[in-house]
This record gives C-alpha cells, sequence and structure tokens, in this order.
C-alpha cells in the first residue's frame, strides 16, 4: 500500500515535471512575439527589443524555465507583461468559477446518467431500454458547444426563462448566480451524461450476468433488489474510472462553454492570454491544469481501494 | 460549379441588397431621433459637436456644473476587452475606444458628424505665420478626478512625455514633429515643430494628445486619472469595466451615471445579450447578416462609415509574383466589389478605390479606377505570361477577413489563378508571418486607424512593400504645404495608390450599432479613436 503510494507520487512529480517542460517549450515555438503584440503593428525592432528586454524574455531559456518553475513553487508566478496585474490571484479568482460549473455539471451528469443507465441496462431487451440506448448514442455524439448555442436561443432569447451568459457571485446575487448556472452547466453536462450513462448500462449489463447475481435471484430476490444489494458496488468500479476522466474532459470542454456563456472561468483567461501572447500566464494555466487532472486520476485510485477491497489485499 | 455559386451570388446579393435599402430607411429614422435636440431634461444632453464648437465662443464657462443628469446605468457590449489601461505602452483599439474622450480629454478633438477639428481642453489656439509655433488658450477651472488642476504644465508635460521613453506603442511617432512644449502661464500653451506640419493638429485629436496629470501617471495600466466626464471605476477582469460620473467635470455632466462596458469575445454571445435585453447597446455588430434579428421595431440600428478601410494588400518585393504591376492589375479587374461585398458583408459598406474615406477632406471617388473586367485580367494575365500563378492568401482569423477571402480566392480562380487560404491566428501569428516576415502574396486586413494612408503605404519597408519614392514626396509636400496643398497632395497620393494597383481596396467597414430605441446621442460614424459616452441619453 505505500509502495504503491509511493509510486504513484513518484509518477505524479515525473509528470507534472514532463508537462511544465513541454508547455515551456510549446509557447517559446509558437509563432508571435508579445512585445510586438504589444506594441502595436507599427512598432519598430528596437522599440520591440527594449521591450522584450524588459519582460524578460531575452534571457537564456533555461533561466526562464527556471524562474517560472521558482515562482510556481512560491506560489507566486509573477506579474503579466501588459496589464502588470498579479497572476496568481487572477488564477485563483477564475478557477473558483471553473470549478463551480464543472462540479454543477458534474452532478447533473452522475444524477442523470446513473438512473438512466441502470434502466437501460435492465430493460435492454424491451423497447423503453432500446429507445433510450440509441437516444444516449446520439446524445454522445452532440458537442458542448452546440448544446451551449442551442440552449441559450431556446431557453434565454426565445423563452427569456434565464440570461443568455454571464457571471454572478454567488455571495451577492445568489439568484442570478443560479440563473447563469443552469443552461452553461446544462451544456456541459450533456455529452457527460450520455457517455456515462453508456458506462453504467454495460456495467450493469456485465454484472447482471454475474453468478452471485443469479444467486442472490435465486433466494428470492427480484431482479432490481438483488442489483441494489449485490450488484451496483461491483458495477461502480469501472464507472468511477470513467468519472475520473470525465471531470478531467468537462475541465477542458469548459473552456469552450465559458467562452459561449461569457463566463470569466479559467478557460476564458486561458484564451485571452494566447491572444495576448501572456506567455506566463498561459503556462500557468495550463500547469494547474494538468496537476488538477493528475489529482483526479490520483484520486480515482485511491477511490478504487475504497470500492473494493479486493484490490486492498491484493496490493498487500 | 463555378456557375452555380455565381447564381446563388447573385441571388443573395438581391436579397441583401433589398434588406440594406429597408435597413437605410429604419436607420435614418433613428439617426432623425438622436439628432434632435434631446428632451432638454438635462443641460447635459445636446453636447454633441454642436455643442463643443459653441463652446469656441464662449469658452465653456459652466464651470462647477450642478451634478445633473440622471442615476441611470447604461449598458454597453463591446468585443474586445482592453489588456491594460495604459495605451502609452500597448496598441489596440479597445484602450483608446473607452478611456479617451471619457477619461482622458484631448486638448482639441473631432467632431464625428462633420470630420472638422474642434476645440475640447483648448478654447481656441493661434497658430504663427511660420506654421511652426501652435499657441493653445487653454479652458480654467478644469480638475483632474484626483483633484489636481488641469494647467498649461500638464499639457506641457503630456506632450512631452510622448517623445521620451515612457511612452513606447508605435503611434507615438505621430508626435515627432513637436520640438518642444511650454507652458507660457497656467493657460497658455505654445508648441514648436521642428517642420510645418498638417497632421500635428488632428494627431493631437488622438491618443497621443490625451492629457495626463504630472502626478498621476505612476501606474497607468490599473489607474487612470484624466479632466473627463467620467472617471474610471471597477474592472471585473474577463467581463466588464465601470465609469462612474465625473462630480467636478468642466463641462456638461453626462446623463448616465454609471456606464457598463461589458465585454463579449463571441459575437453570438453578444447579440444574445442584446436580444435578451442584458445590454442596452452593441457597439459593433460583429457579423452583419446577424441585423436582421434585430430588425421589426424593438431595437434602433444605426449604420454609418468608419475609418477601417478592408484593404487587400499584394507583397511586391523583388522576387514576388506580384511584384509585375500588371499582374497586380489583373487583381484589380478581377474583382467584383459590390458582388464581394453583398456575398461577405451583407452590403453593408461602402466601395471606395483608395485609402481614402468618404469623411476625410480629400476623399474622391476612385471605384472605377479598375472596373470589374475579367477579360481584361485574363488578358493582363496571358500578357504577363502568367496563367496558373500560385498566390497565397493569408489572412487573420478575423469575421471580416475570413468571409471576403474566400470570394477574392474564387475571383481570382475565374480568371485562371491559383490561391491558397490560409488563417493565421490574429494578431499574434498573423502580425509575424505577414507583417514582420512578410512570408505572404496577398492578406487581406482592415487599416482602422484614422488618416492612415502615409502610415500604411509611405515607406516600402512597411507590410504593403509599396512607399516609392514618387509617393513619399507627395507624402511630404502633402504634411508640410498649406492646407489647401494638403488636400490636392493626399487627392494626387490616392489616385496613384490607386493607378499603381499598390493594393486593392475591397470596402470601407460600416459602422453598425444596435441600441434600445430610447438610446440618443449614439455616433452615426465612428471616425474617432474613442467611443464617446459623454453625449448618450435615454430619452
Amino acid at each position: 500500500m505505500v509502495l504503491r503510494l509511493l509510486h504513484r507520487a513518484m509518477v505524479f512529480v515525473l509528470s507534472v515535471l514532463a508537462a511544465s517542460v513541454l508547455v515551456f517549450a510549446f509557447m517559446r515555438v509558437l509563432p508571435g512575439d508579445p512585445a510586438r503584440v504589444a506594441l502595436g503593428i507599427n512598432a519598430s525592432e528596437a522599440s520591440v527589443a527594449a521591450l522584450r528586454e524588459q519582460f524578460g524574455l531575452d534571457r537564456p531559456v533555461v533561466v526562464q524555465y527556471l524562474d517560472w518553475m521558482r515562482g510556481m513553487l512560491t506560489l507566486d508566478p509573477g506579474i503579466e507583461f501588459i496589464s502588470k496585474a498579479a497572476i496568481g490571484p487572477q488564477i485563483a479568482d477564475r478557477l473558483q468559477v471553473t470549478l463551480i460549473l464543472v462540479t454543477t455539471s458534474m452532478i447533473f451528469a452522475v444524477l442523470v446518467a446513473v438512473p438512466v443507465g441502470i434502466w437501460m441496462a435492465v430493460r435492454h431487451r424491451h423497447a423503453d431500454g432500446v429507445v433510450m440506448s440509441a437516444a444516449s448514442q446520439v446524445g454522445v455524439a452532440i458537442p458542448a458547444f452546440l448544446a451551449g448555442i442551442v440552449l441559450i436561443s431556446v431557453f434565454a432569447v426565445r423563452l427569456r426563462w434565464v440570461p443568455s451568459g454571464g457571471w454572478a457571485v454567488p455571495a451577492q446575487d445568489p439568484v442570478g448566480f443560479l440563473q447563469r448556472l443552469v443552461l452553461p452547466s446544462i451544456a456541459l453536462a450533456g455529452v457527460q451524461a450520455a457517455v456515462l450513462a453508456r458506462y453504467v448500462r454495460s456495467a450493469v449489463l456485465d454484472v447482471l450476468r454475474e453468478d452471485y447475481l443469479r444467486t442472490a435471484r435465486a433466494k428470492g430476490l427480484r431482479p432490481v433488489q438483488a442489483l441494489w444489494r449485490h450488484g451496483l458496488r461491483n458495477a461502480a468500479v469501472p464507472v468511477v474510472t470513467v468519472l475520473g476522466l470525465q471531470l478531467a474532459t468537462l475541465l477542458v470542454g469548459a473552456v469552450v462553454i465559458e467562452r459561449v456563456f461569457v463566463i470569466p472561468g479559467l478557460g476564458s483567461l486561458l484564451l485571452d492570454s494566447v491572444a495576448q501572447r501572456e506567455i506566463l500566464t498561459v503556462q500557468t494555466v495550463v500547469m494547474v491544469l494538468v496537476v488538477a487532472t493528475l489529482l483526479i486520476t490520483f484520486l480515482v485510485d485511491a477511490l478504487y481501494l475504497v470500492i473494493d477491497p479486493r484490490l486492498r489485499t491484493g496490493s498487500r | 460549379m463555378m456557375g452555380r455559386m455565381r447564381t446563388s451570388t447573385t441571388t443573395r446579393s438581391l436579397v441583401a441588397a433589398v434588406a440594406a435599402t429597408a435597413l437605410l430607411a429604419g436607420c435614418n429614422a433613428g439617426a432623425g431621433t438622436s439628432g434632435s435636440p434631446d428632451d432638454g431634461s438635462e443641460e447635459g444632453s445636446g453636447s454633441g459637436g454642436g455643442g463643443s464648437e459653441e463652446g469656441d465662443g464662449e469658452a465653456g464657462q459652466t464651470g462647477g456644473s450642478a451634478p445633473g443628469g440622471s442615476d441611470e446605468t447604461v449598458r454597453v457590449g463591446l468585443v474586445a476587452e482592453p489588456a491594460s489601461l495604459d495605451f502609452t505602452t500597448t496598441d489596440g483599439a479597445a484602450i483608446p475606444q473607452l478611456l479617451l474622450d471619457n477619461v482622458y480629454e484631448t486638448l482639441v478633438t473631432v467632431d464625428a458628424e462633420t470630420g472638422e477639428i474642434v476645440p475640447a481642453l483648448a478654447t481656441d489656439w493661434e497658430v504663427s505665420e511660420d506654421r511652426l509655433t501652435y499657441t493653445f488658450t487653454l479652458e480654467e477651472g478644469v480638475t483632474f478626478s484626483d483633484g489636481s488642476e488641469f494647467t498649461a504644465e500638464d499639457a506641457a508635460f503630456s506632450l512631452e512625455r510622448v517623445s521620451s521613453d515612457a511612452w513606447t506603442i508605435s503611434l507615438k511617432s505621430q508626435l515627432d514633429v513637436v520640438e518642444s512644449a511650454e507652458a507660457v502661464d497656467d493657460t497658455t500653451l505654445e508648441v514648436t515643430l521642428s517642420r510645418p506640419s498638417n497632421s500635428f493638429l488632428y494627431a493631437l485629436t488622438t491618443r497621443v494628445g490625451a492629457m495626463f496629470d504630472t502626478e498621476g501617471v505612476d501606474d497607468l495600466a490599473e489607474q487612470a486619472v484624466g479632466t473627463g466626464p467620467y472617471t474610471f471605476g471597477t474592472w471585473d477582469r474577463g467581463s466588464q469595466i465601470t465609469l462612474e460620473r465625473n462630480p467636478d467635470y468642466h463641462g456638461d455632466a453626462p446623463y448616465f451615471a454609471t456606464v457598463e462596458m461589458r465585454y463579449f469575445q463571441d459575437a453570438n454571445a453578444l447579440n444574445n445579450a442584446m436580444l435578451t435585453d442584458a445590454i442596452d447597446v452593441v457597439s459593433t455588430v460583429q457579423a452583419p447578416e446577424s441585423l436582421a434579428e434585430f430588425e421589426g421595431g424593438d431595437f434602433q440600428i444605426v449604420e454609418g462609415t468608419t475609418n477601417g478601410e478592408v484593404v487587400l494588400s499584394m507583397n511586391q518585393q523583388e522576387g514576388n509574383p506580384l511584384a509585375d504591376p500588371a499582374l497586380r492589375e489583373a487583381v484589380r479587374h478581377a474583382i467584383d466589389h459590390q458582388s464581394l461585398l453583398d456575398t461577405c458583408w451583407a452590403g453593408r459598406g461602402e466601395l471606395i478605390g483608395s485609402m481614402v474615406p468618404p469623411t476625410d477632406p480629400w476623399y474622391e471617388d476612385r471605384t472605377g479606377d479598375f472596373p470589374f473586367d475579367p477579360a481584361r485580367a485574363e488578358e493582363l494575365i496571358a500578357e504577363a505570361g502568367a496563367e496558373g500563378t500560385e498566390l497565397r492568401l493569408r489572412i487573420p482569423s478575423l469575421p471580416y477577413a475570413v468571409s471576403c477571402g474566400t470570394v477574392v480566392e474564387s475571383m481570382l480562380e475565374d480568371v485562371g489563378l491559383e490561391v491558397t487560404i490560409d488563417e493565421l491566428e490574429f494578431p499574434a501569428a498573423w502580425l509575424e508571418t505577414v507583417f514582420t516576415n512578410k512570408d505572404f502574396d496577398m492578406s487581406i486586413v482592415a487599416h482602422v486607424e484614422p488618416r492612415d494612408m502615409a502610415n500604411v503605404f509611405g515607406s516600402p519597408d512597411y507590410y504593403t512593400t509599396y512607399g516609392t519614392e514618387e509617393i513619399q514626396a507627395l507624402f511630404e509636400e502633402a504634411d508640410t504645404g498649406t492646407e489647401e496643398e494638403q488636400v490636392t497632395k493626399l487627392q494626387e497620393a490616392a489616385a496613384l495608390i490607386s493607378e499603381d494597383a499598390a493594393a486593392d481596396f475591397l470596402f470601407l467597414l460600416p459602422n453598425l450599432m444596435v441600441a434600445d430605441p430610447d438610446i440618443t446621442g449614439l455616433p452615426t460614424n465612428a471616425i474617432k479613436e474613442s467611443f464617446d459616452l459623454g453625449d448618450l441619453a435615454r430619452g
């Protein structure tokens, strides 16, 4: 168990290091110069060079890399080139918004997918199960941003039930906050729910064919009772894996959804910073996403141990 | 396939033309309301161009104006959020759009309707016989939002600062001609030029002419201290900036107590916000075809002109196919500009033919120089032996460039040229590839700075790669000559640029705005760097 955790931690650190080198290198080969973007199209070479020096972009890349890493480890990644705003607090602000959005979407997705998936499995030989299964296939194919656009034009523009976008601070305007949270969360949850429902369905189907379930039925339990008492915990293992992966894709999907719904989250910050070539901000945001993804994977691993006692003994 | 495309283009252009006419009628009605002397509830309202001109005689001595105006807030939707508040070191239209004339004021400004230069912080100015000395008389009793008084000291400081290292953006070169700026007394400023310059006074109306407080320039990126009708309020990065009415404003108090500038990176999101009443004004309609959503009377649509010439540049450096003037002429003949405008920009905008918008004094209609004539284009190509020449059209990822790029491609392929389109991320990647490295044959971009013909075509090192000695001489004579000479020389320059096929001019971007029907004071023409908020009112 300890060994396993140590191993995990090593993998974690190495992945973060590798990702940081990749991100850093990528931002250096990306065409476009932050100094030229800041100074405008007619800027002279001399003034661009002067500004590069001021931004610290003329230093050797190794120095720039180490400087950035030190900044991140001390949780103070520095200030932006152009706006001179501190990067750390900005990311913290935006991360809150994105986390609220992602968490809500995940809850929506699970609330829909688990009952629907079980239903599809139990009724897989019946018309309703087949129809739902087909519907979920279609759902998998709808991109979140398209769902977002359709939801806006129906529920915001036509019906005027909710605002078409924007964000409100929950403490200041709880109603406005919830109104603005609903559509993007549904848009983001839609595909995830469809994918997740399909996994739940196949996991439950697998479990339904297991001997222990037949035994339970033979004892006299009705199918749903048997599934409830003996099946679900077993079916949960593969589903939790998918959930972890999905949480990571949700973080990335939020980048697009935030743009469609004009939400000032991490994704909007990332896109704006790429356009402005705020290299430091881009690198740091990407690292936050990488670390978050790795953490999720790590937590999923830990969850296995909780769910499935067989893994606990197996690792000793 | 080409044939089929043609037909559909014609049909679409017809539809677009009808829609445009209908819209024009509607918008004239709108302009009528906004032009009328507003309800008279506020002394602040009618301070458009007319108001400022009156200020000339009476020196606008309203003094500490009574706190007029309403408690209302106006919410303006815009497309690009500023990266910083400091336009002295950061380029980009979003910063002066927000701050100029609203927070920072200039000595003189441009009347958005007539295009004339009118008084602002300077009530009057005299030009010496040799046209080298400008003596400005400044308005009295003007204070900055930090409480300190605005004097000739501040004005001299602001102008001299432009040529120091404190300013870094390339536009600072517009004031290179300033030799010195001196405060004679508190309200008299004397500016000496190194040579006579017609563009000097105009430059003062832009961001390089902004008046700063000698004590207020320490943190320009996050603090803006000016004399304008509004003061900088708060900034929620990624969503909005608020401006608050300046209680000590020296002129007429603006109607709205608070202005919320809301930023939308996504054009659909901006339109949806307007449709759902989350904002009151759309400052720039990004996709003209979306105007249809706003027709039908619930909204006010404003349509006017801008300074944004959409230029199809042609790389004429040695060794490039378009170095051959015949081929460039062929390109100009091959493009059916009206049909292009109808197809890619819903027929909104104006055809220009050269680098001058109709709101400049030296505008002449040059659209007849290279009429649409595909047969002539093919002939020119055959004479040059250039059939099937491959041209790389490297465009920025901007709506007008993307949608018009494909039209240019198909029109040029119709006359036997091979065009490949590369879409480059704007600004960073496009700037590097096209601008700095000049690694392109053709590109499409709108040059939105006012009076920028000399900037864009005056130097062979610029990406347009034109700047012949002849044109440079014309620009020089225009700037140093009398005002009449300026007009004739710039007319000659525009004609020469067109005849040499230095580039093709696809069209002039329209100023398209949508607003609640009762909003007044919106500028019909967007020919300034600023988005003037002081005149906005709800009538």
